[in-house]
């Protein structure tokens, strides 16, 4: 069992606002028309399997990817005018985006500061260098640390510009379980210390479970179910999350009903 | 915009330069090559011409002038293609950074690596070969300039063709100077090329640069206006150029190419 309580308060001021969002290639629907909102400290999992459509909204929010329909708006503002904006208070870290391997650990955080406006940068870069355990790396350029490595210092890049907003796909993919538990204690004290809303894949249902206060399960773009990740599982008939979410992949139609919008 | 962003972009770059020998030795490497296979040819051509010609600031000039333009053309590029080679796109891009802070980091970037390139050319020129850039009188300012810009212009404009068409297609940039060689009158008289392609020479900037120098070396009346003329069509390059990158930049945003860019996706 993780280490961290449990408890906090989400707060009713959305931070993220997904409406009708939809993304087309081609003939193939990516994302289909995907409605939710996410609260201040509030950790909401968005599950599925591979080429549900997780990653695609997850670039659409992060501005690199133009929606085909639907509105995408963080703190009051929407990412078609206010881009920069909203992605000086956002930010992601994901395992197939490491940093770039050539720079140091310490020369990324710097240029990925400065890049986010961070002020008083040294002092951040020290603290976050703490907080991810990389203090011995700070000069190791990025390319020659384990995977596990590498997914802690992508981390440290998500936290610099202390965001409002975190996405964070499949955080900790490539961590063992000691450096997993970690990340996840960490994670989670962030959410609720510093007011931050995070949207958060992962196909680890125990990581799910213990971090996340909601969950959306997408299936072929579509938002199959929504709900407490620890309560889920009892509605539709299963014992786990993992069964829960085996089912959604494998069965998407016994399940299937178009969640509204919360 | 915000010019800490650009700072990031020129501040990534010498990071990189301090890291790694084979950054530091292309800034100067190749040109320092030509001006002494260049110098030795001149010095050859002026004992054994008849005429007064003084090749070294003709022909040695010349060598100069064209290898700073490729410099500082392929100084933008290269800066781009570090975000390629590292796959970093997906990073980069998400950040607050604006397209025309990016650009400007990737055009001060050129500014100081051509400038180092362009300071151990003349050195080399001088010392070896007896170059003297006095011998361009102040017209130097005015054709240094133009070069920065059309090299800027066509440095962007090569970074938009590899965002479109994938990493592969770098290999579409490398040549780019040599194709553009024969048509702005490095080496020769632009009256010496076919009708066709002084048509294509009027569109290039560096022509007009490589005439005027020909005008300083014998002595003749320079007239500014020509070199106005190249600059004038240097800038206006470089806002075609700043507008290609952001439509290019546009359509990768809507068709994915930023979210999943490598040789094998980008069709």
């Amino acid at each position: 069992m993780d280490a961290v309580s449990p408890t906090k308060q989400i707060s009713s001021i959305p931070t993220l606002v997904v409406s009708g969002l939809r993304k087309v290639y081609g003939s193939t629907v990516a994302v289909d028309d995907i409605s939710f909102e996410l609260r201040q400290n509030e950790i909401l999992g968005l599950l599925g399997p591979n080429g549900a459509g997780k990653t695609t909204t997850i670039n659409m929010i992060l501005g690199v990817l133009k929606p085909t329909a639907g509105a995408i708006s963080v703190d009051g503002k929407d990412i078609v005018h206010h881009r920069s904006a909203i992605l000086e208070r956002t930010n992601f870290a994901a395992v197939y985006a490491p940093l770039p391997g050539n720079l140091t650990v310490a020369q990324n955080l710097r240029i990925f500061g400065l890049l986010y406006g961070v002020s008083h940068l040294t002092e951040k870069i020290e603290e976050l260098l703490a907080m991810f355990d990389l203090t011995a790396f700070r000069n190791t350029k990025c390319g020659v640390l384990s995977s596990g490595e590498q997914t802690r210092v992508g981390l440290a890049k998500a936290f610099i510009n202390d965001p409002t907003l975190l996405l964070l796909d499949e955080p900790t993919a490539s961590l063992d379980p000691s450096k997993a538990l970690e990340i996840r204690t960490l994670i989670r004290e962030f959410a609720r210390e510093r007011s931050v809303a995070i949207l958060l894949t992962s196909h680890n249902m125990y990581e799910v479970e213990h971090i996340c206060d909601r969950v959306l399960f997408l299936s072929k773009g579509k938002i199959l179910l929504e709900g407490d990740p620890k309560l889920l599982p009892q509605q539709h008939g299963k014992k786990t999350l993992e069964e829960l979410f085996i089912t959604v992949a494998r069965e998407p139609l016994s399940l299937e009903h178009v969640v509204e919008p919360s | 915009m915000k010019f800490s962003r650009a700072y990031a972009i020129v501040l990534r770059y010498a990071y990189l330069l301090r890291g790694s020998a084979t950054r530091i030795v292309p800034l100067f490497a190749w040109s320092v090559i030509d001006i002494v296979l260049w110098g030795f040819i001149t010095k050859y051509l002026n004992r054994v011409a008849t005429s007064e010609i003084d090749f070294v600031p003709m022909l040695l000039g010349a060598v100069l002038f064209w290898d700073f333009f490729t410099r500082v053309m392929q100084g933008v590029t290269t800066t781009f293609f570090e975000d390629v080679w590292s796959r970093n796109f997906l990073n980069i891009f998400s950040t607050p950074m604006k397209i025309s802070e990016y650009l400007t980091g990737l055009v001060a970037t050129t500014t100081i690596t051509s400038t180092v390139g362009l300071a151990a050319m003349l050195i080399m020129a001088s010392a070896a070969f007896g170059l003297s850039f006095f011998s361009y009188g102040l017209m130097f300012i005015p054709f240094v300039l133009v070069l920065v810009l059309f090299g800027i212009a066509f440095g962007i404009f090569a970074c938009a063709l590899v965002l479109r068409l994938g990493p592969a297609s770098e290999w579409f940039i490398w040549p780019i100077p040599a194709i553009l060689a024969p048509f702005a009158g490095v080496f020769y008289p632009v009256s010496t090329l076919p009708e066709w392609m002084q048509y294509i020479s009027r569109i290039l900037p560096a022509s007009y640069v490589f005439e005027g120098m020909r005008d300083v070396v014998s002595h003749r009346t320079v007239a500014l206006t020509p070199v106005l003329i190249g600059g004038g069509i240097a800038i206006l390059y470089i806002l075609l150029a700043y507008w290609t990158f952001s439509r290019v930049y546009r359509y990768a945003v809507e068709n994915g190419l930023i979210a999943r860019y490598s040789a094998e996706s980008v069709g």
